[in-house]
């Protein structure tokens, strides 16, 4: 690993000021990927800022129909709230797959969300809910946030502080796991809120997307059977040695059809 | 350029400079010199350098040292009881001969001494399934799982 400049920010004002005065700095928050990716050499901002020790970052809340998860709240917290799994089971489910459980015992949402690595689980959760990213200066809807391979809308000194969740009727998730890595080789997210269906795929390409084809499809009737002639072209999607684009193009319409099935149980 | 990290140590106050990049496994074993948090693939997969953190089992070889800092750190030679007695999870390793070369042991101890915390009477397969963050190359699987189930009886007595 690089040597690098350490601070803790005592609150998420001073983390931004912090960052206004360094904009190369990197903010660690459970560093479940960062500090793997700084010793690989792979990262080298040159200055951390902590945000481990800021109050009031973690915790989950349930106000009527919105669930709102801080942005430090760890993943084993998420998997294990009894409020996440009374509201969105599907949400406790995916967070309790990440990974293994000593990583999801230090990797919070926002890190994940904030990192978003094309095979990250949080992603397709967040786009296929349609949540909204809280940050130290405003609101951004999950269908604007995520922009590219491990780019998001946050600008410069962005903070994430929480993510709201709006409840849907019935949700689940799904995910084909690299044995080795725990990564999704392709997981989909589906969302039925009654008025409307979203699916999300996260794993597949470079970065987390929505498929409107099996969004009609389900709409008009959720079951796995409207989507099963649904395929997604392979065009664009990720050919590497865990899966070649063809296998993870099959692999989207497997793990949406499962999705469903598994939602309306 | 260095920092001071402070932590308790299986129930000891630590204080040190360290460089701002020493890990937690490092500051552990070079530093504290308690060598049986294990170090096997350095890269947050394969479980040996798990301790608890506050209470929850973590990979120390993916931690800064300075992410502790206040915390209270338990390594695998503050699990016994100080007559030296096993902690029954170890005696359980022990009694279901749950180790071949030993290497990954200190972290499958750890790591199942935290799961039948949050899981007090597991299955088979919840011990699998819940055992994926640690490998054990001599695939001595079976009798790591044999161990804990008999771990987790014990500890429910």
């Amino acid at each position: 690993m690089y040597a690098f400049k350490y601070q803790r920010a005592a609150s998420v004002e001073a983390a931004a000021a912090s960052l206004a005065a360094a904009p190369q700095a990197k903010l660690l928050a459970g560093g479940q990927s960062l500090i793997a990716a700084m010793k690989l050499r792979l990262a080298d901002s040159g200055e951390i800022i902590d945000l481990g020790t800021i109050k009031g970052l973690s915790g989950i809340s349930v106000e009527g129909k919105i669930v709102t998860i801080g942005a430090m709240t760890r993943h084993a917290e998420v998997a294990a709230s009894a409020a996440v799994r009374a509201a969105i089971p599907a949400l406790a489910s995916l967070a309790g797959g990440i990974a293994d459980r000593m990583v999801r015992n230090m990797g919070t949402i926002g890190g994940s969300v904030a990192n978003n690595d094309p095979s990250a689980d949080y992603p397709a959760g967040l786009l296929a809910l349609g949540a909204t990213v809280v940050t130290n200066r405003r609101r951004i809807p999950a269908d604007d946030f995520f922009t590219g391979m491990f780019e998001t809308a946050l600008e410069a000194g962005e903070i994430i502080t929480a993510v709201s969740f709006p409840v849907p009727l019935r949700a689940a998730y799904m995910k084909f796991r690299n044995p080795a890595s725990r990564y999704a080789i392709v997981g989909v997210f589906v969302a039925d809120f009654g008025a409307g269906v979203r699916v999300a795929v996260t794993g597949a390409a470079a970065c987390v997307f929505r498929l409107p084809a099996m969004e009609a499809a389900l709409s008009a009737r959720f079951v796995p059977e409207a989507i099963a002639a649904i395929k997604v072209p392979e065009q664009g999607l990720n050919s590497d040695m865990h899966a070649q684009a063809d296998h993870r193009a099959h692999l989207v319409t497997v793990m949406a059809m499962r999705a469903v099935e598994a939602a309306l149980k | 350029m260095s920092v001071t990290v402070s932590m308790q140590v299986n129930g000891k106050p630590v204080s040190h400079e360290v460089e701002e990049r020493t890990l937690l496994v490092n500051f552990i074993r070079d530093v504290l010199r308690l060598t049986g948090t294990h170090i096997g693939c350095d890269t947050a997969q394969c479980g040996a350098c798990t301790i608890h953190l506050d209470g929850r089992a973590v990979k120390s070889c993916n931690i800064l040292a300075m992410q502790a800092e206040g915390a209270a750190v338990t390594t695998i030679e503050g699990v016994a009881a100080p007559d030296g007695t096993l902690h029954p999870m170890q005696e359980a390793f022990r009694l279901e001969h749950g180790l071949q070369c030993g290497f990954c042991t200190p972290g499958m101890v750890m790591s199942a001494i935290d799961l039948v915390r949050h899981t007090p009477q597991p299955t088979e397969a919840q011990v699998r399934e819940q055992l994926d963050g640690n490998l054990c190359r001599c695939t001595g699987y079976h009798n790591i799982v044999k161990a804990v189930l008999a771990g987790a009886q014990a500890v429910a007595k």
